[in-house]
């Protein structure tokens, strides 16, 4: 028993309603959509084809191709840099390189893609050095490669990210026993690292997975032609030049059915161990010396891999008329909303994945009756698909919704806020979710001894030991928020504008230069944001008995 | 929490509410986004029109021409547009079908749009021809013709649009067909080798070809004019193609619903004559379609005049889009 009877009540009902409302929220535009579709007014040439037809396979074998080699390249590439990153904890620059980790998530993916093509590009970097060494024609990226590298730019550091949070989880104990052991790192990996890792692993790859799955501009841009097209196009292409929006409904259906199956099987590998008891002592990595120099290396490399697009981001962006822009109206009023909505959306965000989070915790702890098991089942998963369901649709679907009550446009805020908060959710629940649980197992049954439960357990007991994962997770679904642009364009300006809306306004008038400011600014701010959650401890990470 | 959020929400409707005082009469018009950016058209249309109609017009922009339609589809008959401009002829058979538009009844004269389009719904305001801008500091013999084009050196790259996604891809589509006909497939099969990539939209090539990973790219032969005009820079220029140009026509139109139609035919009027035109070029950096109270900047002068212009029938174009996007698929998708 780790929660008290009034905890319980209170996570029961939290739990019922962040299920109802997210149930509620995609439902009802999905049902909107449907129910449109049958008014008739499905006259573009694409209405009435057949679901499954050649295409449709072909670009759902694609999609999945596609997502599923980038995940497994950037999981596994993820691995021994997170080991590396783990090991050498007073490696120069290291908690800048976590801190970049958070600013690919914010850039729209226009912006990243040229980033990206300035390095690997025709022209790029890459090439140029090839030029050096003799190589007469530029190497192409156009194609699969230039989808995986993208892919990998993205999801890597987020991998990274989430595996050195659960390498530091590890009890300092265990590094000081395995130095006394005299473990080598064979069995270091074995015995220490791989239960870890193992455990957070399908976690991380469901999402990187989810988030290739559903990439658009990316595999449409690098993909070099047609034959790289993902559902995700097909969805929009049913929404918007062929006006099917139950063809986009049951598109949307159908990515979510074949990856919610294979997040399924994946769900299968990860297996909740026990977890290490631990007095809350800093971490040593004593293992850390012999190994200086490779894990340097590694580090080096995926930094380079990392940095290097966001370096050629910004400068661009350094050509940027930043005199004028800092006196630009429109980027003043369209900062102000992207903050205001990005705060309010990671607040929404966090706000659901709590009772996500808490009630399977709650169900495994025993005290679970056959309501609590299958909220607990079904929270987790539906936190996850919320990611495959395409903002395009539920935006289009609360439009028709709210032009019944008048002016859509009032409503433009509070829908793109919840959306975001809603694609925030997988990864705001794979921060806090592992966090969470660790914490649990080491303080929930001794705060329950004491009596300490409800506010004042959340105040005293989980707060300053959760603090970095909720910033994190903060910092997570700001920057997600900050880089959208999705569910504007449904609803169009009506002074309703955001950095990423603006960014592609000015850059379809040619006003590159201002684009690439405006990109800077984003990469800025989702930087600043991970600031707070990478602050260096000043007290031990846990205050345990001897803190 | 709680305290938070709902200072977040207050915050939010502050920056965001829209001053909602009654005027004397309203006129909506929809359009696309650019159209009323700070440096388009729009304030200085709103600015003049007010001037003489006694009246307020209030813009609502969507991303693009595509989405106009899609929400005016979405609201049907509960739309709120008088007006609605920035729809293209690709998308005049399906506008007209929603069945939301009523014949303007004007015969504006000094409309001259090449290919001569006329229509009893929709009046033309621009134009532009689809055309391949190259970069003349990297490409020293630039195509002539779209058979040049097609047979090129593979070597040298151009990027295009998607013509499931965007209008120019759209447009590249109907060029290729209107000039080889049956012979399409073939012709794209040969230009496949040069196309370095198949972007989403517009923005997303142009920056590919500004950032120098290609020296061609499918846009407009007015593209040129901005970079002399806005950035004293020559480097990029339009290729004539003896074949002809296809041609992309941006036209406006009054709605059935229209609260005070004599208001937006008056607006239509407007649109068509001088004042709206002169407006046009330097702001939309397209083509105007009736007279300018000036001749034209000197970087107009130098652009592109292409001597045959080719355009498909709104209704040949929709009877066709699915079919021809499937043959270009096939070709395009395979390896």
């Amino acid at each position: 028993m780790i929660f008290a009877r009034a905890e319980r009540r209170t996570l029961d009902i939290a739990g019922a309603l962040a299920l109802g409302g997210v149930l509620a929220f995609v439902g009802v535009a999905t049902a909107v959509l449907l129910g449109h579709a049958g008014s008739g007014s499905g006259a573009g040439a694409g209405a009435g084809a057949p679901l499954f037809d050649a295409y449709i396979l072909r670009v759902a074998r694609f999609t999945f191709l596609q997502a599923a080699l980038s995940t497994l390249l950037s999981v596994a590439l993820a691995i021994p840099v997170a080991r590396a990153l783990a090991r050498q904890r007073a490696f120069l620059g290291r908690v800048w390189i976590l801190r970049l980790s958070a600013v690919p998530l914010g850039l729209p993916a226009l912006v990243a893609a040229l980033g990206i093509i300035e390095i690997w590009g025709r022209q790029g970097v890459v090439n140029d050095l090839l030029r050096l060494a003799g190589l007469q024609n530029p190497v192409s990226v156009y194609g699969l490669t230039g989808i995986l590298i993208a892919h990998v730019f993205f999801n890597l550091p987020l991998a990274v990210r989430f595996l050195v949070a659960a390498l530091e989880r590890i009890p300092a104990e265990y590094w000081l026993s395995s130095a006394n052991l005299g473990m080598g790192g064979g069995a270091v990996f074995r015995l220490i690292e791989w239960p870890v890792i193992r455990r957070v692993l399908p976690g991380i790859a469901g999402l990187v997975f989810m988030l290739c799955a559903t990439s658009f501009t990316l595999v449409l841009t690098l993909g070099g032609g047609p034959a790289a097209t993902t559902i995700e196009v097909a969805i929009y292409q049913a929404l918007r030049f062929d006006f099917d929006p139950a063809r986009a409904v049951l598109l949307a259906f159908l990515q979510i059915a074949v990856t919610g199956l294979l997040l399924f099987v994946l769900s299968l590998f990860g297996r909740p161990q026990d977890e290490g008891v631990t007095a809350g002592r800093a971490i040593r990595r004593f293992d850390g010396r012999r190994r200086r120099v490779t894990d340097g290396l590694v580090i080096l490399a995926f930094t380079l891999f990392t940095a290097a697009p966001l370096l050629a981001t910004l400068v661009s962006g350094l050509a940027a008329d930043f005199g004028r822009l800092a006196l630009d109206p429109t980027l003043h009023r369209a900062l102000l909303t992207s903050l205001a909505i990005s705060l309010a959306s990671a607040s929404l965000s966090l706000a659901i994945a709590l009772p996500v989070v808490l009630v399977p915790q709650l169900a495994e702890s025993g005290a679970a009756g056959p309501a609590r098991l299958i909220m607990a089942g079904v929270l987790p998963a539906v936190g996850s698909l919320i990611l495959l369901v395409p903002p395009v649709v539920v935006a289009t679907g609360w439009f028709l919704m709210l032009r019944l009550f008048g002016e859509t446009g009032r409503f433009a805020p509070a829908i793109v806020t919840v959306i975001n908060a809603l694609m925030a959710l997988p990864f705001v629940v794979r921060v806090l979710g592992p966090a969470y649980r660790t914490h649990l197992a080491r303080t929930a049954r001794l705060a329950l001894s004491l009596g300490i439960t409800g506010r004042r357990r959340l105040v005293t007991i989980d707060w300053p030991a959760l603090k970095k994962p909720f910033l994190t997770a903060f910092a997570f679904a700001m920057a997600l928020s900050l880089g959208d642009l999705g569910a504007v364009a449904i609803f169009g300006a009506e002074g309703f504008v955001t950095l990423p809306w603006l960014l592609y306004s000015r850059m379809a008038s040619y006003r590159t230069a201002d684009a690439a400011g405006i990109a800077l600014i984003l990469g800025v701010l989702c930087l600043l944001l991970t600031l707070p959650s990478t602050a260096p401890d000043r007290a031990p990470e846990r205050p345990g008995p001897d803190a | 929490m709680r305290t938070l959020l709902s200072t977040l929400v207050t915050a939010l409707a502050v920056c965001v509410a829209v001053p909602a005082s009654a005027q004397e009469k309203t006129l909506t018009v929809y359009t696309y986004e650019s159209f009323i950016a700070e440096w388009g058209p729009g304030p200085k249309v709103k600015e003049e029109f007010e001037k003489t109609c006694g009246c307020k017009v209030e813009w609502v922009g969507v991303a693009d021409g595509v989405e106009l339609l899609t929400r005016l589809k979405l609201e049907g008959e509960g739309t709120k547009a008088d007006v609605v401009l920035g729809l293209d002829t690709n998308l005049i058979a399906e506008a007209k079908a929603t069945g939301l538009f009523e014949a303007h009844g004007l015969s504006p004269k000094d409309l001259t749009v090449p290919g001569g389009f006329s229509d009893d719904t929709f009046l033309p305001y621009d134009y532009g021809h689809f055309a391949v801008v190259y970069d003349s500091e990297t490409l020293k013999n630039p195509p002539t013709s779209l058979k040049d084009l097609v047979e090129g050196d593979p070597a040298e790259k151009i990027v295009i649009e998607d013509p499931r996604t965007s209008t120019p891809g759209l447009g590249l589509l109907l060029w290729v067909k209107s000039v080889y006909g049956d012979k399409a497939p073939e012709a794209w099969e040969k230009l496949k080798r040069r196309v370095l990539t198949v972007t989403p939209g517009w923005s997303e090539a142009y920056g590919l070809f500004t950032k120098g990973e290609a020296p061609m790219v499918l846009s407009y032969t007015t593209s040129p004019a901005y970079h002399v005009i806005a950035e004293k820079n020559e480097r990029y220029k339009a290729a004539a193609f003896s074949e002809g140009h296809y041609i992309q026509i941006e036209v406006a139109g009054l709605t059935r619903t229209a609260g005070d139609k004599a208001l937006a035919r008056q607006f239509l009027t407007y649109m068509t004559g001088p004042d709206f035109q002169s407006i046009i070029p330097e702001t939309n950096w397209m083509m105007p379609a009736g007279k300018t109270r000036d001749p034209l900047p000197a970087a107009f002068d130098a652009l592109v005049k292409p001597e045959k212009t080719f355009l498909m029938s709104p209704e040949e174009v929709a009877a066709n889009r699915k079919a021809w996007i499937d043959e270009w698929l096939a070709v395009m998708s395979a390896k």
